[in-house]
């Protein structure tokens, strides 16, 4: 019997696939397809103070070796998350959930963060300061050492529950974003989002995504997340949820040798609404091949 | 887990256009308007195509190649798809009277063969309105006709039918109801001249195409609505152009 289980800052989870938010709801749409509690957790759509519709279709382009979106972070607001959402998410998944809360100002995620540390349901915050696809809105924390380090300080003074800092990729340097986050207190990040990229219809000579550009998701960028997570875990001292174009249990392994305690799994959801419960039945087997009896001891086993 | 379908036939039918006759598992399949998502090897998204009938485990499909994911489809002559299947919000038969009346542009036409069929089996009698731009691009007038239908086709450059478009050819129909899909201006074309109230099918670049990437939402006079989960099928009561 190997052993998969993980501890994310405080909270053990079955195994470390994580579901990554904006790629499963809140969750329960996936029960059609398989009993959700089989996952270590989920990460929920991303969360604003007010409800929004995010931005003009067409949000979504298929591209080389993954696809681009620009959704805009559509979802109906932290009340109609809390008194509409949650209820349902408490009925069909008996784990910790973990909460993506987005803003446009520092006390609007800490406004977030406050109402939704209430909820029993809610294991740990992912503060997403690096959404590509909000103009001066949530990618500005991401790419400035001093805003995410005042935003990652006032919800960690505002809230009891751990807090995971969602990364940017699109950055200079996200060694440097990262000891920002640690400095600041976080319990934890995440990483990597989506890679700006842009997709052009070549009969019309225009971009398919009507705000032009948006988040490159998906098999294409599994390196360039492996690389980053390997940089931050040599930069940091606190627990990494890696994220990036992973679809197979091998992917997870890789991306755990690279630094990470736990894995989100995003766009594979997407294509197959299966790809997490594969990923995770299948991670036993792929263990056993690699002579791996506990997950916790490759984490940052790759030199 | 994976719901893989057999292909039997994978035929040209129009310019551009083609009919997959599929066998599988369609249990989930129910409504007319519903549709299926198609995974094609070398491609990351699925493709969501409407179901155009349904016998049994026997699932037809008629889909348009547009890009190189549908032209990939295209090709595949034998194996297997894996398809999501049951997916969308379809046609409600119930609000149509006696005399609906199917209106469909192009690649819209589809979903209106097995909702036809359905309006048939519940003892109604509906009418059929089929716009394309040529002839070369009509398909389907002669299996509307074998249903009992009266069928009449549109084109825009005239070389078959009525010339100019679908709501040219609504003075020869009385409806009760009405059912649509085709491209947006079509939609809002019948929106605007015909005077019951509808069912309107829209399309939209979808992510998932189960209702969790928020990919294909539009605004409605009901809120948000998810065009691969709310819809694809929207009450014109509800449409907000």
């Amino acid at each position: 019997m190997v052993d998969t289980k993980v501890n994310l800052c405080g909270i053990e989870l079955d195994n470390p696939v994580i579901p990554a938010s904006g790629t499963f709801g809140y969750g329960y749409p996936f029960c059609r397809y398989y009993d959700i509690n089989i996952l270590g957790s989920f990460s929920f759509k991303g969360t604003t103070k007010d409800e929004r519709f995010g931005n003009p279709t067409p949000r979504i382009a298929e591209c080389k070796s993954g696809m681009i979106n620009s959704i805009g972070l559509q979802n109906p607001g932290v009340e109609a998350v809390i008194n509409r959402e949650l209820p349902i998410i408490r009925r069909v998944f008996k784990k910790k959930v973990m909460a993506n809360v987005s803003g446009f100002s520092v006390e609007e995620y800490v406004y977030t963060c406050e109402q939704l540390d209430k909820c029993d349901e809610i294991g740990w915050f992912e503060l997403n300061v690096s959404c590509p696809n909000v103009h001066g809105g949530g990618m500005a924390f991401g790419v400035d050492p001093v805003n995410i380090y005042n935003v990652t300080k006032a919800v960690k003074d505002a809230v009891k529950k751990p807090v995971i800092v969602k990364l940017s990729p699109n950055v200079t340097d996200i060694k440097v974003m990262a000891k920002a986050c640690e400095d600041a207190g976080a319990d934890g990040l995440s990483l990597i989002n989506c890679i700006m990229g842009m997709k052009i219809d070549i009969a019309r000579r225009r971009p398919v995504i009507k705000n032009k550009m948006g988040g490159y998701s998906g098999d294409g960028i599994f390196p360039v997340a492996v690389r980053m997570v390997y940089e931050v875990a040599h930069t940091v001292k606190i627990p990494l949820v890696g994220m990036g174009g992973i679809s197979s249990a091998e992917d997870v392994i890789e991306m755990m040798m690279a630094g990470a305690t736990a894995v989100e799994i995003g766009t594979a959801n997407l294509v197959n609404p299966y790809a997490s419960k594969e990923i995770i039945e299948d991670l036993p087997r792929v263990m056993e091949k690699y002579r791996i009896e506990k997950l916790t001891d490759i984490i940052g086993a790759c030199e | 887990m994976k719901n893989m379908f057999k292909i039997l036939q994978n035929k040209k039918i129009a310019r551009d256009v083609y009919e997959l006759l599929l066998q599988g598992d369609t249990s989930k399949i129910d409504e007319a308007g519903s549709f299926v998502n198609i995974k094609i090897d070398g491609f990351q998204l699925r493709r969501p195509i409407s179901v155009c009938d349904l016998n049994g485990d026997k699932l037809t499909l008629v889909y348009k190649v547009f890009g190189k994911g549908t032209e990939a489809l295209s090709k595949m002559q034998e194996g297997e798809l894996d398809l999501l299947t049951g997916l969308g919000n379809g046609y409600k038969t119930g609000l149509s009277g006696n005399n609906p009346l199917l209106i469909g542009g192009g690649v819209g036409v589809p979903p209106l063969y097995y909702l036809a069929r359905l309006l048939i089996k519940e003892g109604k009698n509906p009418g059929v309105i089929l716009g394309f731009n040529a002839l070369d691009e009509i398909f389907y007038e002669k299996e509307f006709q074998a249903l009992g239908c009266k069928t009449v086709v549109t084109t825009v450059d005239g070389s078959y039918g009525i010339k100019g478009f679908v709501t040219d050819a609504l003075g020869e129909f009385d409806y009760s109801y009405v059912y649509t899909c085709g491209p947006g201006p079509m939609l809002k074309a019948v929106y605007d001249k015909t005077v019951t109230s509808g069912q309107y099918s829209f399309e939209e670049r979808m992510g998932c195409g189960f209702g969790v990437c928020m990919g294909c939402s539009v605004k409605t006079k009901n809120g948000f609505k998810r065009i691969c989960a709310d819809g694809p099928v929207l009450v014109k009561e509800e449409i907000i152009w």
